[in-house]
């Protein structure tokens, strides 16, 4: 692999609409906007996080990315490859190095496959390998994940959910990828296999070099896990910046209101907290408002925030804002920033 | 990791297990056991019916119209279950004709199993137009009265036992069909068929080996029931001359041959109905005990 110079996954005005037909001869009616011309980068061996309320696009974006949907506009590039409009057989070759984590680890693997099968399936489609090599391949696979080779035989409803996820997280290890959309991959699990889990996703991604788009709704795992956060509301990110700086100083107030929902472990702080509760319901993607997404419920709203879509602000850093609220003394900026790169 | 010191199981205790489990909810319902002992003892039968049977089926014995059964009056112990009209003996022709019978179901669920499961993951997995098409086809087979159709078709292609087989199996296939594309409809959403294709599989080995698999059990189900609608259909055709012709010892076309002599000699109408009746019933008991053995959703676990 030539060693790509810049981000590794760079995502560019990415949008997913969802037709929606109606009617008795199912015309075209509309669209719903799951994912309306986001822009990222994920440098090598990054981990972004990616969060958002239920039904704000996220896991739209990690399948859209990965081209399981085919996209409506907007461009994705892997490793320097464009994936978002290569043919299906030119994507099937570049499977191997962009792979997946689902959420539900229970319906994610085929409960007809034994694990050695589940973990092989990718080496059978993308490998030539015999039948010796393959299962050496799955011990050693099992053995990253910490999975007992002797269950290679059994299927996966003899196990429990973390096991269940580590049989998911080899078969993701099975090709080598280089990079991993981890979908709300704990979100399942009980709280303390979450903790196994997310240790378990740190450690190889040190050991593999792996880089990870970790979509998740718990905002803890997320500010443990991540390098950079990215917040998404309503099909669009609204704010990108380094961890320790975004739940420090959120500048976005829908940011603001997200962070000031998380309860505080030390029980007098956590008295003094006073969360920013949004008044009404999120906007339907279908029909989202004029201006500003969030100008229905933000508290801080303008008027110009009714009629103008704000662009997206630059603060050095690798920090991006998209609100009217700092449109002063700044520059938008199309060209979105992978950070520094901050590797250990 | 709670199961971490358990041993290692090799492949055959794993699988003797999946069988120790269906067969405990298949065994907890008595009428499937009592299908599957009637439909092994048919099978035996016909597989050994030329060691067993008596007579020949197709020996006339002009000594002996008509003889009752041995019980009755008039009957003899040489013709345990009497003679038909022309003297052949009812038990070793009834013996031989499970073999037709059992031929017929196979053949027939053979066939329209594996053509209505080929077009039904088709039209499942790939919707569209694809689907349209064959289900409005599909929907053009079913507006027809069952047997009608299969009358029609055997009247064009010729009687025969074969081409009411095969015309059986076209009328039944849509409902192969239907059931394949409903369960492939669920299925292919699923995250382990999106994991499948994360992994760079092809079409072909999702339909075949993702898909297909997680949607055989009512297809088991559909199939058991199936083989005794052929039994009947087949018998059906028969009757009405359109099947296996004579002196084929065919359950269906014995009863239509044997029909005039209804009010006088009762044993020849009425075994090769009970025949059918029989194994009918038996197949189908053993369909239900399949599908509460299979369908998850009924198990109480």
């Amino acid at each position: 692999m030539a060693e790509a110079a810049g981000p590794l996954v760079k995502v560019r005005d990415l949008k997913m609409y969802f037709p929606i037909h109606a009617g008795l001869l199912r015309s075209h009616v509309g669209d719903i906007k799951a994912v309306d011309g986001i822009s990222f980068d994920i440098a090598q061996g990054e981990t972004l996080g990616l969060v958002g309320e239920s039904g704000c696009g996220k896991s739209t974006v990690g399948r859209s990315i990965l081209r399981l949907y085919d996209v409506t506009g907007g461009t994705v590039e892997i490793n320097g490859f464009e994936i978002a409009h290569v043919d299906r057989d030119s994507l099937r070759l570049k499977r191997p190095m962009m792979q997946m984590i689902f959420q539900d680890p229970q319906a994610s693997l085929n409960p007809r496959m034994t694990v050695a099968n589940i973990i092989g399936e990718p080496l059978d489609e993308h490998m030539k390998l015999t039948a010796d090599a393959r299962l050496a391949r799955i011990y050693e696979l099992m053995d990253w994940v910490g999975l007992n080779r002797a269950f290679a035989k059994r299927y996966p409803h003899e196990f429990s959910g973390g096991q269940r996820q580590r049989i998911g997280i080899a078969r993701a290890l099975a090709l080598n990828p280089k990079f991993i959309v981890c979908d709300e991959p704990i979100a399942a699990l009980d709280v303390s296999i979450q903790a196994q889990v997310v240790n378990l996703l740190e450690e190889l991604q040190e050991r593999l070099d792996l880089t990870y788009l970790f979509i998740s709704h718990d905002l803890s795992m997320v500010r443990h896990i991540a390098d950079r956060v990215a917040v998404m509301y309503l099909g669009r990110i609204v704010e990108i910046a380094e961890r320790e700086t975004l739940f420090a100083e959120p500048l976005h107030p829908y940011t603001q209101a997200l962070l000031s929902a998380v309860p505080e472990p030390d029980p007098e702080s956590e008295r003094h907290r006073k969360p920013i509760v949004l008044q009404g319901d999120v906007p339907s993607p279908a029909n989202p408002p004029q201006g500003c997404n969030f100008s229905t419920r933000c508290p801080k709203v303008m008027d110009v925030c009714r009629q103008i879509e704000p662009g997206v602000f630059d603060f050095g850093d690798g920090r991006q804002v998209a609100c009217h609220l700092y449109s002063d003394g700044m520059t938008t900026t199309a060209e979105p920033t992978a950070g520094k790169i901050k590797n250990q | 990791m709670t199961d971490t010191t358990t041993t290692p199981q090799a492949h055959t205790p794993l699988r003797r297990g999946r069988f120790a489990e269906f067969w405990y909810y298949f065994s907890q319902n008595r009428g499937a056991v009592i299908g599957l002992v009637v439909f092994s003892s048919i099978v035996f039968i016909a597989v050994f019916a030329p060691l067993i049977a008596p007579h020949s089926p197709s020996v006339q014995n002009r000594d002996a119209f008509l003889v009752p059964p041995f019980w009755q009056e008039g009957g003899s112990t040489t013709y345990l279950l009497g003679t038909d009209a022309v003297g052949r003996d009812m038990l070793s022709r009834l013996m031989y004709g499970s073999q037709f019978s059992l031929f017929i179901g196979l053949f027939v669920v053979v066939l329209s199993v594996s053509s209505g499961v080929l077009i039904g993951l088709l039209a499942g997995y790939f919707r569209g137009w694809v689907d349209t098409v064959i289900m409005r086809i599909m929907d053009v087979i079913l507006a027809f009265p069952s047997l009608l159709l299969a009358l029609v078709l055997v009247a064009i292609l010729g009687p025969g036992l074969l081409n009411a087989m095969i015309a059986i199996a076209l009328i039944l296939q849509p409902h192969f069909v239907r059931l394949t594309r409903a369960s492939v409809l669920t299925e292919r959403d699923r995250e382990y068929v999106i994991a499948s294709r994360v992994a760079g599989a092809r079409p072909v080995r999702l339909m075949f080996l993702t898909i297909l698999p997680n949607c055989l059990a009512p297809l088991i189900v559909q199939a058991t029931l199936s083989f005794s609608t052929a039994i009947l259909d087949a018998a059906a055709l028969g009757f009405l001359g359109m099947g296996a012709q004579p002196p084929t010892p065919e359950w269906g076309s014995m009863l239509a041959e044997a029909r005039e002599f209804i009010l006088r000699a009762w044993w020849v109408v009425t075994l090769p109905g009970l025949a059918i009746l029989i194994t009918v019933l038996a197949i189908n008991l053993m369909g239900d005990g399949l599908r509460d053995a299979l369908d998850p959703k009924l198990k109480k676990s």
